[in-house]
């Protein structure tokens, strides 16, 4: 049975992932309750804002151990994504360390819109069920100012001012930078993929 | 490559879009949510609402139709109108929105972008800006334009202005054109070129839009990363399939 939970960390865009999920008919359960998350099918990390409270939020609700000892499918998405990682520059932050990556801010040069804001390609660079039936001509939506550089967890990714990942993975740990439940049927389609999972 | 976009704005005034026309005279386009998801299935890149009469009147955006947005729409949206603390923009943020924006409360007192960059971070921090040319040549910043009996002119000029929201934390600016806004003949272009020469952030030129051929104009000479209009799409004179298909044609990169 198919028990997918939203971790609660205080993040805004957990009520858009979770109706983004109603979308698909599935009522993905909001909880910072370790055992409940511990029990779920598929586990989804959304977040909004900064690396550093977003990583003091977990440790607030005593939720690093309970995530980086979970077996089932992780997603996360946009910083939940970064918060996989070892560590981020924002903030000069110790991450989750489930996904061998650093995330770094967009260089700072002229012409190069920082946050990267808007429809952008994902470009899909090995084979993964998560990122199947992606498309050349897709589009997902950004909306960030730190990103993870293109390394052997990246599964698609996008360019502004340089490649970065768009979607990585590290065993059953998963991240999207862009906003899947913003980027219509596209976002539709790679959630589904991840429940699918 | 990043996509231009194309944002239709939605005037929300009692529960209903209206329009305006130099935001004054409103009538009612229709229902919020019908318009929402006619919109997104149109490929609207993203849409922005603008509780128009919330900031003159000192009244809060209504959560409620926010999250029956949020529920029913897979695009990004932002709400506009009537937030002036970190509690409205976090009532607004957890009801569904992608992003706030604050144009008069800004003015009132700048240390709001920051205070709402700080809490929620810059990308969904959206400083509006509605701005005229005076008879001295220079553009200004106007306030509480959502009240014609109410606005207000300031000394403040608006590239200054532009610059000073950036360095407090906005993440993406809409500059409002007034004076080509609602006349239907091409957006102000001088104006944002001049304005895109002092954002790092992505720009939204808002105001003028009739033609197609306003959107090409604008993406191509003021290089602006999203376009808005209301009345255009409202009245069904430029559809947004056929917009897209032309912008394409025209070497211009837009999500289809």
């Amino acid at each position: 049975m198919k028990r997918v939970v939203l971790v609660d960390a205080g993040g805004t865009n957990i009520g858009s992932v979770r109706y983004a999920l109603q979308r698909l008919g599935t009522d993905a359960e909001l909880t910072a309750d370790a055992a409940r998350i511990r029990s779920a099918s598929h586990v989804i990390l959304p977040g909004v804002g900064a690396a550093a409270p977003g990583m003091r939020r977990l440790r607030d609700a005593g939720l690093i151990d309970v995530l980086r000892q979970l077996s089932q499918p992780v997603l996360g998405v946009c910083l939940g994504m970064q918060l996989l990682c070892d560590y981020s520059d924002e903030g000069d932050t110790e991450c989750l360390g489930v996904i061998p990556a650093t995330v770094h801010r967009f260089e700072d040069r002229p012409g190069l819109r920082v946050p990267h804001m808007g429809w952008n390609h994902i470009r899909r660079d090995s084979a993964h069920a998560l990122t199947e039936g992606l498309g050349d001509d897709d589009t997902a939506y950004f909306v960030h100012s730190y990103a993870v550089p293109v390394g052997a967890y990246t599964l698609a990714s996008t360019e502004h001012g340089g490649l970065f990942s768009a979607v990585i993975a590290a065993d059953n740990f998963m991240g999207m930078q862009f906003h899947p439940e913003r980027s219509a049927g596209v976002g539709a389609r790679l959630l589904r993929n991840f429940l699918s999972l | 490559m990043l996509s231009r976009r194309i944002v239709p704005c939605l005037d929300v005034r009692d529960g209903q879009v209206v329009k305006g026309v130099r935001f004054r005279d409103h009538v009612v386009v229709g229902g919020i949510v019908d318009l929402a998801l006619r919109y997104r299935d149109e490929g609207a890149d993203e849409l922005v609402f603008y509780g128009i009469t919330a900031s003159p009147e000192g009244r809060r955006v209504d959560r409620d139709w926010v999250e029956r947005v949020a529920r029913q729409i897979d695009i990004p949206f932002c709400v506009a109108g009537g937030i002036r603390s970190v509690d409205d923009a976090r009532e607004v943020l957890h009801a569904g929105a992608d992003k706030v924006s604050i144009n008069s409360p800004a003015l009132e007192r700048p240390a709001l972008i920051g205070e709402i960059a700080d809490a929620f971070g810059v990308q969904c921090v959206v400083v509006g800006v509605d701005s005229l040319r005076d008879e001295d040549g220079q553009w200004r910043v106007r306030q509480y334009t959502g009240d014609p009996s109410k606005t207000r002119a300031l000394r403040k000029r608006t590239l200054d202005w532009l610059v000073e929201a950036q360095s407090l934390g906005a993440g993406e600016i809409v500059l409002n054109c007034m004076g080509t806004d609602g006349v239907r003949r091409g957006y102000d272009i001088e104006q944002l070129r001049a304005a895109r020469a002092l954002c790092r952030v992505p720009l939204v030129a808002s105001g003028g839009a009739g033609t197609a051929a306003h959107f090409t104009e604008v993406f191509e000479q003021a290089d602006v990363d999203a376009a808005l209009a209301a009345s255009v799409f409202h009245s069904g004179e430029i559809a947004i399939p056929a917009l897209k298909r032309e912008l394409r044609a025209q070497g211009i990169e837009v999500r289809v």
